[in-house]
């Protein structure tokens, strides 16, 4: 099972403890953490499923690179970080 | 009057009561995180807040306890779609006001991208009102100021809640009679000088920054538009323009009393890419005939050069006429207890304030 952890500043909004959890791609990963915690995905993904703008995601230690599809492969064995961007003020 | 209001701001909502002869306010809610927009429906006593979270997103909270606790509701969001490029996402929730008197738990939406929502069920859930969305003409519609454009006034009624009228910018003015079911698009007599000359009565191009309707007279619709001051006498399907007001036509902000439709304020700026006080004298303009004549009032606002400007949201009526609140995006309050003869500062060291709003 891949291993799922989330930001700090998420926290604060929304339950989203680390989980270990099943799938092959970034999106099977967090649709599994979704379907546990429905109130997190609008905080992760827009409307269309889409990872939002200012929020990053990595697989060890490399930035997934669709954001559009999540399709990025997940080993079992992988260990996936949601991070925000550093943006704001 | 009413002894309360709340300010949406950069970095939280605050809660102000009077007490004591002042206006205090006491920890804010959602410190850290952008309102967008706040509704004290006075129907049931629920408070709402829309929130912009810079990393995650629109979000919408509503409080059944007066404030102490929020609950969070899912937002409106657009259906999921296979081909997910370039498909609509709502970036921000702009303004959410109550139904019809006699449609509890009612409630609208507008959001950017430009699109009215509804909800029967206290902003438990919501529904795109597809029969906007759809109309080819949205295709004209483009952003002024945010990158898309946006529904920021929803006009209901009082005498008949089927009776709807949208601000859009830029997008002009719509109306429906039948609770959204079908629209149309009005506003004859505004005119945008941002497009071709050929273009400037184009209904679909109008950018009205803000539209209110008097309570007690509800088919008078004045509008702050991007272009001028502009009234309308017949419901917002025709408007008449008032030129040459003094110190500058441009603003946002509009307010009516709502017994009162002759008696208005705006908060006149200088155009475009400066929007800052003419002269850095920050005024607030009042017609007490319907437009013939104004009045810049400045009793109590700075005496030194000032650089606020007053969003669309943040200038606000009391139901009695009497009292208003203005917040700035400098982070400035203002009240006034006489209809704008005299204007107190509340706080000068608030954040950005995007709205405000009597309870």
């Amino acid at each position: 099972m891949a291993q799922i952890a989330f930001t700090d500043n998420l926290q604060r909004h929304v339950a989203c403890p680390p989980r270990s959890v099943d799938g092959a791609t970034v999106r099977d990963v967090l649709n599994a953490v979704f379907a546990e915690y429905p109130a997190l995905r609008s905080y992760i993904v827009d409307d269309q499923r889409r990872l939002r703008k200012h929020v990053n995601i990595f697989i060890n230690d490399a930035l997934i690179t669709d954001r559009l599809t999540l399709s990025d492969a997940v080993a079992p064995d992988d260990r996936v970080f949601v991070f925000q961007a550093l943006s704001g003020g | 009057m009413s002894d309360r209001f709340f300010v949406a701001s950069r970095k939280g909502l605050f809660d102000f009561r009077k007490s004591n002869g002042g206006w205090r306010a006491g920890a804010p809610a959602f410190l850290g995180e952008p309102v967008t927009a706040v509704l004290a429906d006075r129907r049931d006593g629920a408070i709402y807040a829309a929130l912009n979270l810079g990393h995650f997103g629109p979000k919408l909270h509503r409080s059944d306890d007066d404030g102490a606790t929020w609950t969070e509701l899912a937002p409106p969001a657009f259906p999921t779609t296979d081909d997910n490029k370039g498909a609509p996402s709502v970036e921000l929730i702009w303004t959410i006001v109550p139904g019809g008197e006699k449609e509890p738990g009612a409630l609208w939406a507008g959001t950017i991208p430009g699109a009215l929502w509804r909800s029967n069920d206290r902003g438990e859930s919501w529904r795109l009102i597809d029969s906007l969305w759809n109309r080819p003409e949205r295709e004209g519609w483009f952003g002024g100021g945010y990158d898309n454009p946006g529904v920021h006034s929803v006009l209901v009624d009082p005498r008949d809640a089927a009776k709807i009228t949208l601000g859009i910018s830029c997008g002009g003015v719509w109306k429906s009679d039948d609770s959204g079911e079908t629209w149309r698009l009005t506003g004859k007599g505004l005119r945008s000088d941002y497009t071709p000359p050929e273009q400037a009565e184009e209904l679909n191009n109008q950018d009205p920054h803000r539209l209110v309707q008097c309570a007690a007279a509800p088919d008078t619709v004045w509008c702050q538009h991007h272009n001028g001051v502009f009234l309308s006498q017949d419901g917002g399907e025709t408007f008449e323009e008032f030129r040459g007001i003094k110190p500058a036509v441009f603003g946002f902000a509009v307010a009516v009393d709502p017994a009162d439709w002759k008696t208005a304020y705006l908060v006149p700026g200088v155009k475009d890419e400066c929007r800052v006080p003419v002269d850095g004298k920050l005024v607030v303009n009042k017609t007490t005939d319907g437009g013939k004549s104004w009045t810049p009032m400045s009793n109590g606002l700075p005496d030194e050069e000032s650089y606020d400007l007053i969003y669309r949201h943040a200038l606000d009526i009391d139901d009695a006429g009497e009292r208003l609140v203005m917040g700035s995006t400098t982070g400035n309050l203002w009240v006034s207890e006489n209809a704008g003869e005299r204007w107190a500062p509340v706080s000068a060291h608030l954040p950005p304030i995007a709205a405000v709003s009597f309870a």
